[in-house]
């Protein structure tokens, strides 16, 4: 193999992780938008509290400290002790779907038949709120997110590769158990989708809403679940994001990438939230790899959305994507 | 036709049906959208086992009342009572749980869905198994589903559409389209058939296959059937008692042969223009 092409894959295969970020961002929207035509912008904003709170119960932090201390003069920070990290996983699951409870009780019901710019901007409020939450509740300071995950380069691939092609490929352990997680989770939803009776229900609801209402079909429980699944997959996203990366704020504008993923795959399809992720994730560092060099780097910025927009331009629908179904 | 009212355990239909108790009753009904009345204080009832139509011209409110049974729509003012107890505000999925299924005027189907799949929504109202037994227990959940699938089996062969158990319905011509809809209202099993105008837009032959499959379901698994009918030969035929509504407003209720004779109804048929 040419050098060159090797350092290519290498590279392409690095921002197989990135991408499967995205896919996983954009998965969370594709299932919201489908069950209910909101266009869910604090999908990212959900992987970032999914990710403090997790950590937060991790590490025995008692929520809202600094508030505490600063009201009454106290000086508590932690319970003192440390939950083992499936544990804290559970608690972090649990924080989630009472957060997609509250959010159907009281920001959804109210908004039921409105147009959908105004969903969208209640969830524009929804992700300031969460952000802000987020803040007071665990602090805004970078953390560390360690659940066990192998991390570190691979020292089996690297003699592998090695002997295959004269040269050994750095790539990190994480990259390749996030793939296989995102990659168990998205057949564990469709499986879920395909054959559970809820999963049935919530076709039908994606579907259309009336139909499903004749059906026995409560909307109202649809969303709650389709909102705890969103935030089952942002906790996924922010498991992987913040053992790569620490927790930090930054890492609720993967939203923001998230939405010419959406161009890409089209915003009802599911295959194409993971395809679109992972062609952007791996395009644009390959892009900044050839290309790069000759504009004076830092490409990454601005590829996926140039992408998307030649996308818009031949293929509005996406690759994947139907016309957009009008809500009843 | 008084002592058919009177009589509290029902009646016997020409053909020799016998019609139970009340299953479903109006009371003083009134439904406004802003200023429209679009039912007016109406009242009537529906007995276990019979095939009840609701007539009238168009934007006579007859949908509207279906809507009203089946929750979509909730009236200002009057009751509804299921079984014999005054039915409290529900919400359409509460009242399909109740065992009350329909089909829309404008078929409103699963369009990305089989027709298999369609119907096996239908089977929502009575598959048991939770999320997390069927996560942990899939014999159990598996055995389920092929007893819900046998069911929908037999609803398909009644309808003859075996033809296009797989095929996407967005695809199905529209007399098809209705006939699936009608399978889906079917799966639930249930104990009260709503249908809006089930032939509507359909050629005389279609007409005929829907009217035997109607006829058929009342005949077979005994239920009670509501139906909306724009063509009044097809009503007569089919109905065992009819509920005429012209403008919100009720002016007609008896066999087809008394409300055939009614002067208001033949006024309301002849004098208004309508389809
Ligand atoms: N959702 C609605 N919003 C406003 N007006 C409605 C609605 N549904 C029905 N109407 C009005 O109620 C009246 C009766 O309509 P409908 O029940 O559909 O009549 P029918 O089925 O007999 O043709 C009409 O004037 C119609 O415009
Ligand atoms: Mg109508």
């Amino acid at each position: 193999m040419p050098e060159q092409l090797i350092f290519a894959t290498e590279v392409a295969l690095n921002g197989l992780m990135t991408g499967v970020l995205y896919s996983l961002v954009a998965l969370g929207f594709v299932l919201i938008f489908k069950a209910s035509g909101i266009f869910n912008y604090s999908q990212g904003v959900l992987a970032l509290f999914a990710a403090l709170t997790l950590v937060g119960f991790q590490d025995g932090q008692v929520p809202f400290s600094h508030l505490i201390n600063a009201t009454f003069g106290t000086e508590i920070h932690g319970f003192g002790f440390e939950l083992p990290a499936i544990i804290a996983i559970v608690l972090t699951l649990g924080v989630m779907v009472l957060l997609a409870i509250l959010i159907e009780k009281l920001v959804l019901k109210h908004l039921v038949n409105q147009e959908p710019i105004i969903l969208f901007m209640a969830t524009i409020g929804l992700a300031y709120f969460l952000e802000g939450l987020g803040d007071i509740m665990w602090g805004s300071d970078i953390k560390n997110l360690d659940v066990g995950l192998p991390q570190g380069i691979s020292p089996v691939i690297d003699t592998v590769t090695y002997e295959w092609f004269g040269y050994g490929f750095f790539i990190d352990k994480l990259d390749i158990v996030a793939t296989v997680i995102a990659a168990i989770l998205v057949i564990s939803l469709t499986l879920f989708s395909q054959y559970s009776k809820q999963g049935r229900a919530l076709r039908a609801v994606a579907d259309d809403h009336q139909a499903a209402l004749s059906v026995g079909v409560s909307l109202r429980f649809i969303w709650v679940l389709v909102w705890s699944i969103a935030g089952l997959v942002a906790l996924v996203a922010g498991i992987m994001w913040g053992t790569k990366s620490g927790v930090q704020f930054s890492l609720s504008l993967i939203a923001l990438k998230a939405l010419p993923v959406l161009m890409l795959g089209g915003f009802t399809s599911i295959p194409g939230a993971i395809v679109g992720g992972l062609i952007i994730g791996v395009g644009e560092k390959l892009f900044e790899f050839t290309v790069g060099p000759m504009v004076g780097g830092a490409t990454e910025n601005w590829f996926a959305y140039v992408l998307a927009l030649v996308f818009l331009v031949f293929r509005p629908q996406g690759l994947f994507g139907e016309k957009i179904i009008e809500r009843v | 036709m008084k002592d058919m009212k009177d009589n509290a355990e029902g009646y016997t239909t020409p053909d020799g049906r016998q019609i139970g108790g009340v299953l479903m009753e109006m009371k003083n009904i009134t439904l406004r959208f802003g200023g429209v009345m679009a039912i007016q204080d109406i009242s009537f009832d529906i007995r276990e086992g019979e095939i009840r139509a609701i007539i009238g011209p168009n934007g006579a409110g007859k949908s509207s009342m279906l809507n009203v049974i089946s929750g979509f729509y909730h009236p200002q003012e009057g009751e509804v009572w299921f079984r014999g107890a005054r039915r409290p505000t529900m919400r359409p999925y509460e009242v399909a749980r109740q065992g009350v299924a329909r089909t829309f005027q404008n078929i409103a189907l699963f369009k990305g869905m089989t027709t298999l799949d369609n119907m096996m929504t239908g089977r929502l109202t009575h598959m048991k198994s939770g999320m997390f037994s069927q996560a942990l227990w899939w014999g159990r959940a598996e055995r389920e589903e092929s007893e819900h699938r046998e069911q929908v089996e037999k609803i398909i062969d009644f309808l003859e559409i075996q033809h296009i158990r797989k095929t996407p319905v967005g695809r199905l011509p529209y007399g098809l389209q209705k006939r699936v809809e009608l399978g889906r209202a079917l799966a639930a099993e249930p104990e009260l058939l709503l249908l809006d105008e089930p032939m509507a837009g359909m050629n005389v032959e279609e007409k005929e296959d829907m009217s035997r499959f109607i006829l058929d379901v009342n005949d077979e698994f005994g239920t009670t059937i509501a139906l909306i009918e724009h063509d009044m030969g097809v009503v007569m035929d089919l109905s065992d008692r009819v509920v005429v509504m012209d403008y919100g407003k009720k002016i007609g209720d008896g066999t087809p042969d008394e409300v055939r004779a009614n002067p208001e109804v033949i006024d309301a048929y002849l004098g208004v223009a309508h389809d």
